[in-house]
């Protein structure tokens, strides 16, 4: 399909289901990026004239860019964040910028200074967030691909209930310089698509070191979208006992099993390992983040975004409030320091689980998108939420979320793929070749 | 009852590196010519903007750190100080807490040894200028200077005169002036002062201590521990403990006013800066700073001691690099001659600008040359000076020693200047005596 062709699709879709999904904070103008189309000089680059959008987490020249938070609404920010400047060096065109939970505070997209994000598969349900407003995009086609940021599942958790394909990249990955913090030593940038190779093809251009980032990785970038075929047949793939357990919804197990036996005819082999770490995880992770957030949204001291800080959310004051206390002196020993020593144990039990096998595969939700206003009027229900999906953060490592089924009401159902640093060409190529035999990622919902 | 005066010093000193701590902005704040030009969404502190650590400055701390004779840290980190304040845009300063750079050294004064507790990198604020703008009085804030690398340097409680005080922080100016890393300009700003200062009865460290901000020249500094040593003296006296407190020095009173008491202090929440991996400073980037050092003021001077000079002398030179460099000249050339020209430096005012060291030391060996050292020639002349002035004589019997200086003088004059002041000095005295 031609570029133009396709970018007027988009639109098309966004104006028939958007009032129903609330996916867009900032659309940008039809004509505008139709020009941007046009104005594209030809380039060897297999993103040039895609249509995509991105999560409004990121700072991007001139168009407004709010985190979801009425506290910098009207923002224009004056620079480009590393991830938009190398996709319009690549020739993609943004569409827009997404919905989430505002500042990345949630896994729903319903904490949100800018309406809920229904889910497109039964839109009485959250989308799922952070990234709920991309994600949500991407199933009703508004756009070919999107950009996430993933700190604590806030990528796979909306993929996994919006039937997307979403890859949480190893800490270092890709340059976070312009992605607005949340808790800056779990936050990652990655992309969400349709299919496992379209996540390759953006990774390809987004990967890299980043003078602007000190923490961005200088191992090299490999060509993840040729290595998606190569032959992986003598890879093992661990099955974390503790993942299956008390607590994960029937149908989501059953629909991982599944995925298992499809694996297996593949030619991979899969075994049990033990993975006894998430409460745990999830303890160190509630204390870690809001400690990192309420250093980062300092920032929002009413001088200069012109909103003063009694704008944030409630869930936003809530990670603001425990994290200050955890942070304070005479309890950092007993709660930060504490939680770091977990974070510590955490890669030690990932190590060990790893030693055994390949990759990881797990539940990246314990349960099916709640209604909307379910998790927004129980906090700690909202963080169980996040139970498969912080541990990954808290180690660094890679995780590829994928679609593995629906339920019987016809919910989609997700699975993740957990790897050691920098396997991403590994997570790709595995979750490829599942994409090569099995259809859920093909289905779009019947709005 | 008498006190000790127990002090430790805060020195803060920008760094004169090309580019900001952070980020690649120009560092010359006050050169700028235009408020908010020497900007970029790191040292404005905007969404998304990322701290990458300036190499060079970094290097600066730890050669500050080396020739303060501090251990050097093998894993370091920097770590989020927060408070809200408007020139501080991210709402935390990024500095260090638990592992400084730099810990452990010293610096000696005539008065004893002053321990250095640590020498740490940070950032500096943006400034706040209070103006009226069309008739409404208004808070501008400057961000040219938000970023500028700041070293911070501690010292420990090993201050007990304001003379030291002052012996001490000139000789820390001196030694980062000599390692070219700093103007330590009071007046820029670029070199900052704060004193903690307490009063113990026994030499020992007392349960409180008074913090003294804004002292800007080494004059106020000691004037702060003075006037502080009687106001907690007064409070002491009457069986009172002075309160644990921030204050300000006015120099206009002479005097500190009290700004902020301990229980406003700010629970500054410090913790790891995530944005910037932890360092590992090697032996070979160790020893790349270490050949860096120069020669430090402290090494100057008992060199020119050991070559003869006065501790007076050899003080004023090493703090002049300019004479120093012609002194050291003289040095490579003839060694004996060493102490006259740092006389000729200090008590003449040598011209050593107007002249080279090889010409000026022809024209000192000439004149030795035509020296009269003959003893009776001396004698002769010496007896007839102190014939003619019975009342000298009387005031140098009474111990005036500077009569000394008034016969050589004279003898200088009669000879215009060729008598041998070495042997006129040891006739005179000889004669004098008799």
């Amino acid at each position: 399909m031609e570029n133009s062709t396709f970018i007027e699709s988009c639109y098309q879709n966004i104006e028939k289901y958007e009032g129903i999904i609330n996916s867009f904070i900032t659309l940008r103008d039809k004509k505008e990026v139709l020009a941007e189309l046009a104005s594209l000089r030809s380039s060897t680059s297999p993103l040039v004239g895609l249509p995509y959008v991105m999560k409004d987490a990121y700072v991007s020249k001139g168009l407004q860019t709010t985190a979801a938070s009425n506290v910098l609404k009207g923002f224009i920010p004056p620079y480009d964040a590393t991830v938009l400047s190398k996709l319009k060096k690549a020739g993609a065109i943004l569409l827009g910028k997404m919905n989430m939970d505002a500042w990345g505070h949630g896994a729903s997209t319903e904490n949100t200074d800018f309406g809920v994000t229904h889910n497109p598969w039964d839109p009485s349900r959250v989308a799922g967030g952070s990234s709920g407003g991309p994600a949500a995009a991407l199933a009703c086609g508004f756009a070919r691909f999107a950009i996430g940021e993933d700190t604590g599942g806030s990528i796979r958790n909306p993929s996994a209930w919006n039937n997307t394909t979403g890859l949480k990249v190893t800490y270092g990955r890709v340059s976070r310089y312009g992605a607005i913090a949340y808790a800056s030593s779990f936050d990652t940038v990655g992309p969400m698509a349709r299919t496992a190779k379209d996540c390759a093809l953006i990774l390809r251009e987004i990967a890299g070191v980043d003078p602007l980032d000190a923490t961005s990785a200088s191992e090299p970038v490999p060509d993840y979208v040729k290595l998606l075929d190569r032959d992986l047949s003598s890879l093992t793939i661990g099955l974390p006992a503790e993942t299956y357990g008390e607590g994960l919804n029937l149908e989501i197990n059953n629909a991982i099993q599944t995925a298992v036996k499809q694996f297996q005819k593949l030619g991979f082999k899969t075994r049990k390992v033990s993975l006894p770490i998430s409460e745990l995880a999830l303890a160190a992770y509630y204390l870690i983040a809001p400690s990192e957030t309420s250093s980062n949204l300092a920032r929002y001291d009413g001088i200069r975004y012109s909103q003063t800080r009694d704008l944030f959310t409630t869930e936003t004051m809530r990670r603001i409030m425990t994290g200050t206390y955890a942070l304070s002196s005479g309890y950092y020993d007993a709660y930060y320091r504490k939680a770091q020593k977990v974070r510590t144990l955490l890669i030690e039990k990932y190590e060990e689980a790893l030693s055994d096998c390949d990759v990881l595969l797990m539940p990246v939700n314990p349960g099916m998108p709640p209604k909307l206003g379910q998790l927004l009027n129980d906090p700690v229900e909202n963080m169980l939420a996040d139970i498969y999906t912080t541990s990954v953060n808290q180690v660094g490592v890679p995780s590829l979320a994928l679609p593995a089924g629906f339920s019987k009401s016809g919910l989609p159902i997700g699975m993740q793929l957990v790897g050691k640093k920098f396997s991403e060409d590994l997570l790709l190529a595995l979750g490829h070749q599942y994409q090569e035999v099995t259809d859920w990622h093909t289905r779009t919902p019947n709005l | 009852m008498n006190y000790q005066l127990i002090c430790g010093a805060e020195i803060h000193v920008e760094l004169r590196t090309q580019s900001k701590m952070f980020c690649g902005c120009k560092n010359d704040p006050f050169n700028a010519k235009r408020p908010n030009t020497y900007t970029c969404p790191v040292c404005l502190g905007l969404p998304g903007a990322l701290p990458v650590p300036n190499k060079k400055a970094l290097d600066d701390c730890l050669l500050i750190g080396l020739a303060l004779n501090c251990q050097i840290a093998s894993v370091s980190k920097f770590d989020r100080k927060h408070y809200f304040y408007p020139d501080l845009p991210k709402g935390y300063q990024i500095s260090q807490y638990d592992e400084p750079f730099c810990v452990k050294g010293y610096i000696d004064t005539s008065f004893g040894r002053v321990g250095i507790t640590r020498v740490h990198m940070e950032e500096d604020t943006a400034k706040l200028h209070h103006a009226t703008v069309d008739g409404k009085k208004v808070s501008l804030i400057n961000f040219n200077r938000s970023g500028v690398p700041l070293v911070e340097i501690v010292t420990e409680p090993d201050i007990h005169s304001p003379e030291q005080a002052k012996e001490c922080l000139k000789a820390i100016r001196d030694l980062i002036r000599s390692l070219g890393v700093s103007d330590c300009d009071m007046e820029k700003g670029s070199m900052r002062l704060e004193a903690n200062i307490s009063l113990s009865p026994d030499g020992s460290l007392p349960n409180y201590k008074v913090e003294v901000k804004n002292i800007n020249s080494f004059r106020y500094f000691s004037n702060a521990l003075t006037s502080e040593t009687k106001r907690q003296t007064e409070i002491l006296s009457s069986g009172k403990v002075p309160v644990q407190e921030t204050r300000g020095y006015r120099s206009s009173t002479n005097s500190t006013v009290s700004q902020r008491s301990k229980e406003e202090a700010a629970d500054y929440r410090y913790f790891p800066e995530p944005d910037i991996p932890p360092f590992h400073i090697s032996s070979a980037w160790l020893a790349q700073i270490r050949a860096r050092l120069p020669e430090l003021p402290t090494q100057k001077i008992s060199a020119l001691l050991s070559l003869g000079v006065s501790a007076s002398a050899a003080k004023i030179i090493v703090r002049n690099s300019a004479m120093y460099d012609f002194l050291s000249q003289i040095t490579a050339l003839s060694k004996d001659l060493v102490p006259q020209v740092a006389k000729d430096l200090v008590n003449k005012r040598l011209d050593f600008s107007s002249t080279t060291p090889g010409k000026y030391l022809k024209a000192l060996s000439v004149k030795k040359s035509s020296l009269i050292s003959s003893e009776a020639e001396l004698t002769s002349l010496l007896e007839e000076i102190i014939a003619g002035n019975p009342s000298v004589v009387a005031d140098y019997r009474k111990g005036k020693i500077n009569a000394l200086g008034y016969f050589v003088g004279a003898l200088m004059k009669q000879t215009s200047g060729k008598a041998d002041p070495k042997v006129a000095t040891a006739l005179l005295t000889r004669l004098l005596q008799e």
